[in-house]
């Protein structure tokens, strides 16, 4: 467990100088944007020259670029993102109060993607070159050139329009006063057709990652070995093929955090579900760049926790990582 | 056998030198066969497909020609597509040999970039830069290879570490060559191959990237995009689902053109090294 630890706090440490890069990247962006916060205020209350000369000087806005930086620094590190104009309220109550619903919709989306694309995976590895895994090949990789945003829309049009088997879109009825397990079966059933969009386009990526590395595990020698000592095929697909391709998904699993979180934008705003998504998508039409900034922090933040409980549970199933690392 | 024939000896990548010879024909051809504004009024409102052969696909919500529309569309995709992957293909070929040829400090600085820019989301970046700037077709295309070139960077710089060690680097060291022409003319055109095999992935998505942030209204509002297209049929749904469907199957089909056809490719030449 202390290997694991070691690995985690150099992670750590690595991830800190990352984010600080994105801060800075995402400070730049914001000066390079016309206007500044005061104008913004300006438009939405109306004031003088004078009121504006007063504005920037009491927001600090009126020092040299380094300072700013510096004050900006010093916001965040007391998770002050600023005050989003076009909501009149602060930009981390806003991102806070939409992240869970993202959160949702990623991860049943990522649940969806890694185990039907890892099952279909060993379905079409277990036989590498057959009829069954050719077709698999093909179809997902059609699936995978299909826009999510295209497949949310198809996806309405038959269940929700023709068939009316699910809503439309949204989150929850809207003021159906449903509690507890009626409001939870509510959610699930308004999430059914965009974690499918979503899910459905990175399931590709699985399935060939899968079968690739069986094809790769079919050639070793201990499979070889396995065949020899007669175990059933079941067998050592199962427990020996499957088994070693699995790990690099999990890898992948860590890295396809910020793909989906940029698949889940266009999906939410398909649906309309109120998620960190479509709040982007709001900031971007209201032009609300500190909003903006904001939601990629705070997604930052997310790709880079992601990633390291990813490393962690890696190194957890594979003692071979961090073991070498003491020293270094 | 030669590398063309060996390229078309599976039916895959047949297909998909087909959809691109296709799509690349629509594009050349699309000023000749719809000479003028392709967002002109043509005809009548919401005219359903094969009705009138003068307007095969028929037309959408303002009456504008949507076969015309389709094929000025395949314009953009291609040329945002292939401008996207071009750059983020310089971009990060030039960041990789740098960062692996001078190593140390430098290295380390660039490859924290690098890190930066893959752990925000490249569409949160795309939408956030494209907002900022201003929609047009130049700053779509930046857009689109500001969260692209990470890819290409990391595998150059890792290719470039193993080819800065061989003999002919330390021989042009010796007679006395400056390091930057040694990174640009010597190691940087070896360490090429494995990057271009990643072409065809970052054109695919490049374009599927476009027609996203175009159905976000993000897109250039002087040029037909099919993520346009697919955005303008979204408000008739219902009644016209055609609108927003025959742009889709259209993206599709060049993705995965660009897949197929990408895939022949690196399996011809990972044949060829096998093989010598």
């Amino acid at each position: 467990m202390t290997r694991a630890l070691r690995l985690l706090r150099r992670r750590v440490v690595g991830s800190v100088f990352v984010l600080l890069i994105v801060v800075i990247g995402s400070f730049l962006l914001l000066e390079a944007a016309p206007g500044d916060a005061v104008d913004a205020y300006i438009v939405s209350t109306g004031g003088d020259a004078g009121m504006i000369e007063l504005l920037r000087h009491r927001w600090g806005l009126d020092q040299s670029e380094l300072t700013r930086l510096a004050n900006y620094l010093w916001a965040l590190l007391h998770l002050d993102l600023g005050h989003s104009v076009t909501f009149s309220r602060p930009i981390r109550e806003i991102i806070f109060e939409r992240l869970p619903t993202t959160l949702i919709l990623m991860g049943s989306a990522t649940a969806l993607s890694f185990g039907l694309g890892s099952a279909l995976g060993i379905y079409a590895g277990a036989r590498p070159g057959s009829v069954r895994d050719r077709f698999l090949s093909i179809g997902s990789l059609a699936l995978y050139a299909v826009p999510g945003f295209w497949l949310g829309l198809v996806l309405i049009v038959i269940f929700a329009v023709d068939l009316r088997w699910l809503p439309i879109g949204g989150i929850e009825t809207i003021a159906a006063g449903k509690t507890g397990v009626a409001r939870v079966a509510d959610i699930a059933i308004h999430l059914v057709l965009p974690v499918s969009a979503l899910g459905f386009i990175y399931l590709a990526l699985y399935l060939r990652m899968m079968r690739a590395g069986m094809a790769e595990a079919w050639r070793q020698d201990f499979i070889l070995a396995a065949r020899a000592r007669g175990l059933p095929r079941r067998r050592i697909v199962f427990a020996h093929v499957a088994r070693n391709a699995l790990l690099p998904l999990v890898t992948m699993l860590g890295l396809q955090s910020a793909q989906m979180l940029g698949g889940s934008v266009v999906i939410e705003s398909v649906f309309a579900v109120p998620g960190l998504g479509r709040l982007a998508q709001e900031a971007v039409a209201g032009r609300d760049t500190p909003l903006l900034l904001g939601i990629i922090l705070v997604s930052a933040v997310l790709v880079v926790v992601i990633n390291l409980l990813v490393d962690l549970a890696y190194a957890v199933l594979d003692p071979r990582v961090g073991a070498g690392e003491a020293s270094a | 056998m030669n590398r063309l024939h060996r390229f078309f000896r599976t039916p895959e990548a047949i297909a998909g030198a087909i959809i691109l010879a296709l799509l690349i024909v629509m594009a050349l051809a699309a000023p000749l066969l719809f000479p003028g504004d392709p967002q002109a009024i043509a005809g009548p409102t919401l005219l359903p497909p094969f009705q009138d052969w003068s307007l095969p696909l028929g037309t959408d919500r303002l009456g504008r020609d949507v076969l015309a529309e389709l094929f000025h569309g395949a314009r953009t995709s291609l040329a945002v597509g292939l401008a996207a992957a071009a750059a983020a293909l310089l971009i990060g070929s030039v960041i990789g040999t740098l960062a692996g040829f001078a190593g140390g400090l430098i290295d380390e600085v660039l490859m924290r970039i690098t890190d930066a820019f893959q752990t925000v989301p490249s569409f949160l970046l795309a939408l956030a830069f494209v907002s900022i700037v201003g929609p047009s077709l130049s700053v779509v295309v930046a857009a689109i290879a500001l969260g692209a070139w990470t890819g290409p960077a990391r595998v150059a710089r890792a290719e470039v570490l193993s080819i800065r060690e061989r003999d002919y680097v330390a021989g042009a060291r010796v007679i006395g060559m400056h390091p930057l022409e040694i990174a640009f003319r010597e190691v940087l055109p070896n360490a090429l191959p494995p990057v271009l095999a990643l072409s065809s992935v970052i054109v695919a998505a490049a374009i599927l990237t476009e027609a996203a942030l175009s159905f976000l209204g993000l897109g250039d509002p002087n040029r037909v995009t099919w993520g346009g297209m697919i955005a303008e049929g979204r408000a008739v749904l219902r009644t016209a689902p055609f609108l927003s469907v025959v742009p889709g199957i259209a993206l599709m089909l060049t993705v995965l053109g660009v897949y197929l056809a990408g895939e022949g490719v690196v399996e011809s030449t990972a044949v060829r090294r096998s093989l010598s």
